[in-house]
């Protein structure tokens, strides 16, 4: 997409901000599951959002595709798509190419064209094959007019756009997918015209983030991760929240525990009070990493490949709770969501701040209090 | 009293007619006498006296040219420059949150101002969840420090006060490049050592005995010359510390003599991390000049772990006027390009950016630290805190407050209990105001002000300004 900026960001703004629902559901066991629940919760959830924004992530989307990656990408023109499907086919092997299925809703409209492609990987080096998927899909997404990648990675895909959630999920006819983590978010933002490419989830290789919040430090943030080369194209902070834990967790080996302490970490004086060896970790990954601090209010779920972390600023300005029961991890805005979907939980909690809770495929959930 | 208390001479005592009387020409307006008089019958303010109008010729520099017509030489003076020139900070205002965004009340959250000098790795490494690599990093637990303030161009009295409010606070003071006295040596933990031009008083054990060692190529009050302490302060305890005879003028040499190229600079920060063991990072500190960014990116790549920036509003205790009134770039400009520029080219995060030169207040400090710096340097304003009104005649060696002086008649009144207890409380104060700003931007660590310039605007300002400051105008 061509002037990504102007579309994402029309008035120029320091950054697109705004307040939202936020809502993650996942099958601790990897079973995927239908998302019945999920549109539920964010129908629940709908005076938290107001009609300019919402989508879906789902992981264990495509089971008969387990190893390909799946491009989601909007089109706004003919034009757009001819160029980008002459970009996808110069650097990779597409499978398979079909448009995403749609049925068209009265709150849904200004769609752009909706195609996926099932891009094969070479049988070696996948860390190399990744690198190139990240550099392709934001080459495309600045440089080819009309088009805009939102999703690109194995097993897993975005569907995103502007509506109310309920709606979003009827226009994709959702209610056909099965996933075993589903993370759902509906939109209130404050300063963006309706863009479908504005909705979150917002998508990194494999990471999808639903976000609710401002980051008070995203001038910070943004510098920091544009050290790395990272560019902010859309100047919205649940984007810098993507690459600052790609850049921790996939780039320099961080367990996702510790890249949380790095974007939420313990305050000094806790950290001052620690035992010598916790207290040499805690300083230096604050030294090194000050710059991805994330200040300022936010709540966040993020999805990877069998992992789902729900995470909220240090001093807890933005609302989240967690939820466990039959098997599965919940993540909301709220509490009476969870609580509609689902009667029967054995444990209903509201996470300390910038205390992550992780759920991972088959080792159950991570919660550590103790290290607020 | 009043008469005791002026150091040059302004008031004497007729003791045939019985009464004080004073030559009004010798008045630096230092004020000394006004406040101790113990029946407020002083009142110092400007001298009505003067030549006629003239907008163009000055009653300054009508002054300056009959001075250097007796004289013959050139015009020194102290503190730093007075000019009418553009004061960015003032043309800067600052962010507070609003509905989307709760700011963040300091008095009942955490806010944090602690902050790390030094080179910060490109990526942690962790085996066996601990960290193994990175660099030697100084801790300071607000983004304020004391600027270089010789032992010779202030008093011993006057430093070691410093010296105290820095331990106390938890922040560093800085040698100046005159050595650190005996006396001084057990506040190395907060002790950044200088080794300039003139190398006054620096060996190993000098090196050792700090924070952070600084290497001084220029100052923003004369940049292109080197250190002068006229010789009328070199007394005998100064001598020692310096390692020259008494009464004989130091004057530093204006380049280093074994710096005439980044390559050379190199070989000396290498040769004071030889010294010191890595164990303590490496400042350069430059005057604020035109190619500034660019001798800044020079320095990281020659190995610096802070990059120090001296603007045309720093202070001092000796330089020629024409050199700190008309040499050099307001910091403000310095600090937005040399950020900018070591950001372009990727390196920002391998030092740290300590500014000086003028700050005045917290929000001059707070502004500093959105366009980028990591901390700040404070000279003057410390001075003021400790006493000093600003009669510009530091270089005199007569202070009547006791600070910018050897004579022991003189630097006796600093009385470092109580001094101390003056600066402290002034950076306890710029704290609590820190804290206050960064909780209305929505902030609560310090870090996440560096260099996020979105929490500025700029009023007043034209175009090209505003691009070199890389902030947005007002209302954009």
């Amino acid at each position: 997409m061509l002037d990504l900026e102007k579309r994402s960001n029309p008035y120029r703004d320091d950054k697109v901000i705004g307040s939202c629902s936020i809502f993650g559901m996942m099958d601790l066991r990897g079973r995927c599951v239908e998302g019945q629940p999920v549109f539920e919760a964010m129908s629940n959830m709908r005076e938290r959002s107001n009609g300019l924004g919402a989508g879906f992530a789902i992981y264990g989307l495509y089971p008969s595709r387990p190893k390909d990656y799946a491009f989601h990408v909007m089109y706004e023109s003919a034009h757009g798509k001819e160029l980008a499907e002459a970009e996808l086919a110069r650097n990779f092997d597409v499978v398979h190419a079909e448009e995403i299925p749609t049925n068209p809703q009265d709150g849904v409209t200004n769609g752009p064209m909706l195609w996926r492609y099932f891009v094969r990987p070479p049988s070696e080096d996948g860390v190399r094959f990744q690198e190139l998927v990240a550099r392709e899909v934001t080459r495309i997404n600045t440089t080819v007019k009309d088009a805009y990648v939102f999703s690109s990675a194995k097993n897993m895909g975005v569907f995103k756009g502007v509506g109310f959630p309920e709606d979003i999920a009827k226009f994709y006819v959702l209610d056909e997918y099965r996933g075993y983590i589903w993370l759902a978010h509906g939109r209130f933002p404050t300063n963006t015209q309706a863009w479908w490419g504005g909705a979150h989830p917002f998508s990194f290789l494999d990471w999808a983030v639903v976000h609710n919040g401002e980051l008070s430090s995203y001038g910070a943030n943004k510098r920091f991760v544009e050290d790395y080369g990272y560019r902010c194209n859309f100047f919205t902070d649940t984007e810098v929240v993507a690459y600052a834990i790609d850049l921790l967790v996939r780039r320099h080996g961080l367990g996702v525990e510790m890249a949380c302490k790095v974007l939420a970490p313990p305050v000094w004086v806790k950290i001052d009070g620690m035992p010598e060896s916790k207290k040499a970790l805690y300083s230096s990954l604050r030294i090194s990493y000050s710059g991805l601090l994330l200040n300022g209010p936010f709540s966040v779920i993020i999805g990877r490949e069998g992992e789902m972390i729900g995470l909220t600023d240090r001093i807890k300005l933005r609302p989240l709770t967690a939820a466990t029961g039959n098997g599965r991890l919940y993540l909301a805005s709220e509490e009476a969501p969870i609580r509609l979907v689902d009667g029967d939980l054995e444990r209903v909690w509201s996470p300390l701040g910038g205390v992550p809770v992780i759920g991972r495929v088959g080792q159950g959930i991570c919660y550590e209090e103790e290290g607020a | 009293m009043c008469a005791r208390q002026c150091g040059f001479g302004v008031h004497t005592y007729d003791e045939v007619a019985d009464r004080m009387i004073s030559d009004q020409s010798k008045c630096a307006g230092c004020q000394r006498c006004a406040v101790l008089c113990p029946t407020g019958a002083i009142t110092v303010g400007l001298n009505p006296y003067s030549y006629a109008p003239n907008f163009y010729w000055t009653r300054e520099r009508i002054t300056d040219l009959k001075r250097q017509a007796e004289s013959g030489g050139v015009l020194l003076t102290g503190c730093g420059n007075d000019k009418p020139m553009r004061v960015y900070w003032d043309h800067l205002v600052l962010d507070a949150s609003q509905v989307t965004n709760p700011s963040i009340d300091p008095l009942r959250e955490p806010m944090e101002l602690r902050t790390f000098l030094g080179r910060k790795p490109r990526r942690l490494e962790i085996v066996d969840g601990q960290p193994v690599n990175g660099d030697p990093q100084v801790r300071i637990e607000l983004p304020v420090m004391f600027s270089a303030l010789s032992y010779g161009a202030v008093s011993a009295q006057a430093q070691e006060s410093l010296a105290r409010a820095a331990k106390a606070v938890g922040t560093l003071f800085n040698s100046g490049e005159g050595g650190l006295p005996r006396g001084l040596r057990k506040f190395a933990d907060n002790a950044v050592v200088q080794c300039a031009s003139g190398r006054f008083g620096v060996d190993p054990g000098y090196l050792r005995c700090s924070a952070m060692v600084e290497i001084k190529i220029g100052q923003g009050a004369k940049p292109g010359i080197g250190g002068h302490l006229p010789g009328e302060k070199v007394s005998k305890s100064i001598s020692a510390a310096r390692k020259i005879p008494v009464g004989t003028d130091a004057l530093s040499p204006a380049p280093q003599h074994d710096i005439y190229s980044i390559e050379d600079l190199r070989t000396l920060i290498y040769a004071l991390k030889e010294a010191t063991d890595y164990e303590k990072p490496v400042s350069v500190k430059i005057a604020a000049v035109n190619n500034a960014a660019a001798i800044a990116s020079g320095i990281v790549r020659a190995g610096a772990d802070v990059v120090a920036i001296d603007g045309i509003r720093g202070g001092t205790g000796a330089a020629p006027k024409v050199i700190r009134d008309n040499v050099g770039v307001p910091i403000e400009m310095a600090l937005a390009s040399v950020d900018s520029r070591l950001r372009a080219e990727g390196i920002r995060n391998q030092c740290s950016l300590v500014v000086a030169g003028g700050f005045r207040c917290s929000a001059d400090v707070v502004k500093a630290i959105a366009l980028g710096a990591d901390a700040v340097y404070i000279g003057t304003a410390a001075l003021v805190a400790m006493g000093c009104t600003l009669c510009q005649k530091c270089h005199t060696g007569i202070c009547n407050w006791g600070i910018c002086t050897t004579d022991p008649y003189l630097s006796k009144r600093i009385n470092p209990d109580i001094v101390s207890r003056r600066l402290i409380g002034l950076l306890c104060a710029w704290s609590l105001e820190i804290k206050e700003m960064l909780g209305g931007m929505g902030i609560n660590a310090i870090e996440s002000l560096r260099g996020n310039r979105e929490h500025l605007r700029g009023v007043g300002l034209s175009d090209w300004e505003l691009e070199v400051l890389g902030v947005k105008g007002a209302g954009q």
